[in-house]
């Protein structure tokens, strides 16, 4: 796993002195809120509600069991005992006080952890496939291009003041699950008919306001280059990209602007500029000095079978049902990668306690090499589990009430902080998963219902991903009263879309009605073998429309 | 900064969040920063939720409190209430997690 290089560990450190003062002074009253507030959100500090917000970074949500307990800690210190992890593979802090922040910072320090890159205008954290390392048809491990990206990015002088915040993602294998298609850039690693492994690159990816599917500008970009191209990409938001207009400052209106081929012909002619000079030029040894922190653990040789993992399938029930949807398939014969839900049923997405923490620490120490990720739909992954570990690795989950068997089912539900956090919010999310987690409970429901993602956001900042859910639902404020907005057919995968509006908003008393009805309607209109997503491909919006307002 | 009051409040009070810990608080009639809600202040009309305001001027240049502003409120004898959810929710604590903070202390504000 990735180390602090010493470059690192000292920049760290000297920002979380940096803060402490800055905080001091603050509280004393030498600077004022409009000197202090820029200052505060460099490391990660928000002003929420009800008290100050702290995000954590998780750089392509890697963790070691350590930092883990770390987080853990410091949500026993500092905060109520818990934390909540988020869909930029970050964890949120939404109780600390400003006065122990600098205290928080340290803590987080020991176990080579900051809140940097979690704010402002710059390139954010890095995030990637939560299997990274371990999927059955990675091309290479996404975590590697991202500690190069996360190496230059980080506080690159050119790219600390951009127009607006920036975000990229990785993802190593065909199938998305990092959702780069809605980023800023995305990069999909690829292997060349000559069997060399490049990158292809995607732009102006987005969601908030105006959602924007990125539109691939490069189909091969060597791997030597990636770090020159990128920085064409970036030269080219800079100079053009609007600082006029915040809502239009993002490079998915630039792209959106002027077209993808003339996007690509900038960067195309940048990248050359770039290239004579050869300044980022990425040598082979720099590489392998950072593949060599994701080298593969020390898998054990194993027949692929586990007998101990098919007599315990047989013997429960409930542990069958979790491997049924919890578990996904290894590279390596023997292996298999565990889902941990964040989404008990009723419970709050994302919401880990300081002792729920602990376990996975633990578990992850014992039986996954030490280490586990942070997915972006919220959920936790321990990625190199011995598949004759699962039954061992089920019972110890199931004591820490970790063991909901629900991944990629309608249950596994985004949301994002929502009114009863969030300070931009219109509308409550959290309550309205919890409802529908509810209302759909009965697990054998949730498999025949099949795949279904639903996402809801408070606002249209889309934090939750409303916009790429399958079903999405965004908040809206109706003088003063909540209202729900619901859109069908979004995906944030390889076959990335974004939602359509199936009609009018629904009071919070009707939505999870409205949910049941599509949920229904989809029963009905399916054909064998179809989820909800390919059935809506087929039949489009009109029998959904017709079911949920004909009858009103 | 944000709007959070109906223009024809008829009854306004004001909230803020301490500066060292980011709670909730309200300005009192003796120009305190209470954590209840029942403390408040509470004014009718507009100029006198402009002196309100005006009032906690003070404080924000003492370095106690930031982001001031005035929201509306009901009063009646069950006691002084918020006007909209997000008051409410600021009052009361998130609506979930009732187990923890003022979620827990103040049964019976969230329905
Ligand atoms: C509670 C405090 C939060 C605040 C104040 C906040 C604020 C914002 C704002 C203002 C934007 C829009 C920016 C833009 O379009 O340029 C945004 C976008 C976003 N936020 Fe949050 N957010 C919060 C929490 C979260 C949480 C908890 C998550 C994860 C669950 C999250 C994930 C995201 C994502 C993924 C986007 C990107 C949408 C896009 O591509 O434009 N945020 N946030
Ligand atoms: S989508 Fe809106 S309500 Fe939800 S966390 Fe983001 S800013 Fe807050």
């Amino acid at each position: 796993m990735y180390r602090y290089d010493e470059f690192d560990h000292q920049l760290v450190n000297e920002r979380v002195a940096q803060f402490r003062g800055q905080v001091a002074r603050r509280l004393s009253g030498e600077l004022t809120e409009d000197e202090f507030k820029p200052l505060r959100l460099m490391n990660g500090v928000y002003l929420q509600l009800h008290a100050y917000m702290l995000r954590v970074a998780i750089p392509y949500g890697t963790l070691s069991s350590k930092q883990l307990r770390m987080l853990a800690h410091i949500g026993r210190k500092y905060d109520r005992g818990y934390g909540h992890f988020t869909t930029r593979q970050n964890l949120q802090y939404n109780w600390p006080a400003l006065k122990d922040m600098p205290d928080v910072l340290h803590d987080l320090a020991t176990v080579e952890m900051h809140a940097i890159q979690t704010s402002g205008n710059c390139i954010r954290n890095v995030t990637s496939d939560q299997y990274a390392g371990a999927a059955k048809d990675e091309i290479e491990d996404p975590r590697i291009v991202s500690e190069i990206i996360r190496q230059w990015s980080t506080f690159h002088p050119e790219f600390s003041f951009l127009p607006r915040k920036f975000k990229i993602a990785v993802s190593g294998t065909p199938d998305d699950r990092a959702a780069i298609r809605v980023h800023d850039i995305g990069i999909q690693i690829v292997r060349n008919g000559k069997g060399k492994i490049g990158y292809e690159v995607y732009v102006g990816g987005g969601l908030g306001r105006t959602p924007m599917i990125g539109k691939k500008i490069a189909d091969f970009v060597p791997k030597e280059d990636l770090l020159a191209y990128l920085e064409a990409v970036m030269r080219v938001y800079n100079m053009y990209g609007r600082r006029d207009n915040i809502y239009k400052a993002r490079i998915k209106i630039l792209v959106h602007e002027i077209g993808a081929e003339e996007m690509k012909r900038q960067v195309d002619a940048e990248f050359a500029e770039i290239r004579k000079t050869g300044a980022l030029h990425l040598p082979a040894e720099e590489v392998a000095r950072i593949q060599a922190y994701f080298a593969s653990p020390a898998y054990e040789t194993l027949p692929d079978e586990s007998t101990e993992l098919n007599k315990a399938v047989l013997a429960d029930p409930d542990f069958a049902n979790w491997v049924k949807s919890n578990i996904a398939a290894h590279r390596v014969p023997g292996y298999a990668i565990v889902n941990i839900s964040l989404k008990p049923i009723g419970g709050t997405p994302g919401d880990c306690s300081s002792d729920q923490m602990d376990a996975v620490a633990d578990i992850a120490e014992k039986y996954s090499f030490d280490e586990l990720r942070v997915t972006h739909e919220q959920n936790l992954t321990l990625a190199d589990v011995r598949k004759k570990d699962l039954p061992a690795v089920h019972a110890a989950l199931k004591a820490a009430g970790l063991a909901t068997a629900n991944i990629n089912l309608i249950t596994d539900q985004i949301a994002c902080p929502g009114l009863d956090y969030c300070a931009l919010a219109n509308a409550r999310s959290i309550p309205l998963a919890q409802q529908i987690s509810e209302r759909f409970s009965d697990l054998n429901r949730q498999h025949d219902i099949g795949e279904l993602k639903i996402n809801t956001s408070g606002c249209i900042n889309a934090c939750g991903h409303h916009h790429v859910g399958h079903i999405g639902i965004l908040g809206v404020d109706k003088k003063g009263v909540e209202y729900y907005q619901v859109t069908l057919g979004g995906a944030a995968d390889e076959k990335t879309a974004i939602g359509d509006i199936v009609g009018p908003a629904f009071t919070e008393e009707q939505i999870v009605d409205a949910i049941e009805t599509i949920v229904t309607t989809y029963l009905g209109l399916r054909q064998p073998g179809e989820r909800f997503i390919d059935t809506y491909r087929r039949t489009g919006i009109e029998p959904f429309k017709e079911s949920l307002y004909a009858t009103h | 900064m944000a709007q959070h009051s109906r223009k024809g409040a008829q009854f306004q009070a004001l909230t803020a969040n301490r500066l060292a810990d980011g709670i909730v608080v309200y300005l009192t009639a003796d120009n305190r920063w209470s954590e209840s809600l029942q403390d408040a202040d509470v004014t009718e009309g507009k100029e006198a939720g402009e002196a309100l305001l005006g009032r906690a001027q003070a404080t924000v240049d003492g370095n106690i409190v930031v982001e001031p502003y005035l929201f509306e409120v009901t009063h009646n004898e069950n006691g002084i209430r918020a006007a909209s959810v997000r008051e409410t929710i600021r009052q009361a604590g998130p609506t979930v997690r009732l187990d923890l903070g003022k979620q827990a202390e103040l049964p019976g504000v969230h329905r």
